[in-house]
């Protein structure tokens, strides 16, 4: 079973989220800012990261940015999802080393259709 | 819905588009043509079917319009993209090397997704593909569609089913609440209203047609029909794509499958030489 960790300070969020990814057979773990993910990331490298922009304490770019970073960061396919929509936001992040990029709002569709173009299903 | 009401539309369908439509799909008349007929200033189905006898072409053709399915993504099942790229496209380059020219067929295109997924395909060949004129066609029966498809503006969410976010920032502009494909990728692609049960000729002769995802909406007969349609304007050492449900078996000898290319078939010309 491959790993995700959904990151978002929004709890609604996460819980769309965990419920979509679990029908994909994902297992989940969840962190609510940039940091938290951080430290998940560092006692065990998940298989996926689905990462939202805007986050209090550390936000999704400078997370992906530290991620890429660390011993074994480059293994987690990185899917930002954000309601930033514009290129150069999404410029930016596959500059960051994003794999893929979903903008909000999303559903089981899109997110199936992403996780499925980087290899993931 | 009279049962004379819904046998009359019903064969108008196939008739006009080849569309089958059963008693237990009567639900999606009610979903489309309830559109069409407030439209029209009419309360809805029943009054549409009452008047359909004696309705002219502009209404007998926004009834098919509304009736076939206008599903399309870019990248769509992604494999059979893939496959162009890889076995097809480097066939053609050999093949055509004295001529330095193809044609590929996008055959119910509606809203163009699958001809320009196509078109970036072959700009992202780059200096690969200098000097060779490479035509894509799409055709639909749908006007509204190809004007659609000529705009080339799509939704957030029509850019986030398949298109891969490189190809997005690459050929893509955003406009206040759509994305707009760029020119050069627009300018590859030629589109023209068709329909796949008439006389194909006109069209010309081509390398590759992409027919996937039709088939499906037809009856055994229109199905072998347009099999036998595409067969007569597709080169011998063409390629045929159908989508992944379909296939040639029990309908058509016109094609054979190619090995280990699901959704690939060759001319049975092309074999028997």
């Amino acid at each position: 079973m491959k790993s995700c960790l959904i990151v978002d300070d929004s709890k609604v969020i996460r819980m769309v989220a965990r419920k979509i990814l679990h029908e994909m057979s994902f297992s989940t773990e969840e962190a609510e800012d940039g940091l938290v993910a951080l430290e998940a990331c560092k006692r065990a490298m998940p298989d996926a990261v689905l990462l939202d922009w805007n986050m209090p304490v550390m936000n999704g770019i400078d997370f992906l940015r530290e991620l890429r970073r660390l011993p074994g960061g480059d293994h987690p396919v990185v899917v930002f999802c954000t309601t930033e929509n514009d290129i150069e936001h999404i410029q930016e992040a596959i500059t960051a080393g994003a794999n893929e990029y979903i903008m909000k709002p999303f559903d089981s569709e899109i997110l199936q259709a992403k996780f499925s173009q980087v290899g993931l299903l | 819905m009279r049962p004379d009401e819904f046998e009359y539309v019903a064969k108008l369908l196939k008739d006009r588009s080849g569309l089958i439509i059963t008693p237990d799909k009567s639900y999606l008349l009610e979903s489309r043509l309830t559109p069409v007929a407030r439209k029209r200033g009419l309360k809805g189905l029943d009054d549409l079917m009452s008047g359909l006898r004696s309705a002219g072409e502009d209404l007998l053709r926004e009834i098919t319009e509304a009736m076939t399915t206008n599903e399309s993504f870019f990248f769509r099942d992604i494999k059979p993209f893939e496959q162009f790229r890889t076995m097809v496209l480097p066939r053609m380059l050999e093949v055509r090397a004295a001529r330095k020219s193809f044609r590929i067929w996008s055959a119910a295109c509606s809203s163009g997704q699958e001809a320009y997924s196509l078109a970036m395909i072959l700009k992202e060949e780059g200096a690969r593909l200098a000097g060779w004129k490479i035509e894509i066609v799409g055709t639909d029966l749908s006007n509204e569609m190809l004007e659609k498809a000529k705009a080339g503006l799509y939704s957030q969410f029509e850019v986030q089913r398949g298109l891969p976010i490189q190809l997005l920032v690459k050929y893509f502009k955003k406009t206040t609440d759509m994305w707009q494909i760029d020119p050069a990728i627009r300018a590859m692609v030629q589109f023209r209203e068709y329909n796949l049960l008439h006389d194909l000729k006109p069209l010309g002769q081509f390398d590759v047609v992409f027919c996937r995802n039709v088939l499906i909406y037809f009856d055994q007969p229109t199905k072998t029909r347009v099999l036998d349609n595409i067969d007569r304007v597709i080169a011998d050492d063409g390629f045929l794509y159908l989508g992944g449900a379909e296939t040639v078996l029990g309908i058509s000898d016109k094609f054979k499958p190619v090995p280990e290319q699901r959704g690939v078939y060759a001319t049975s010309r092309a074999q028997g030489k």
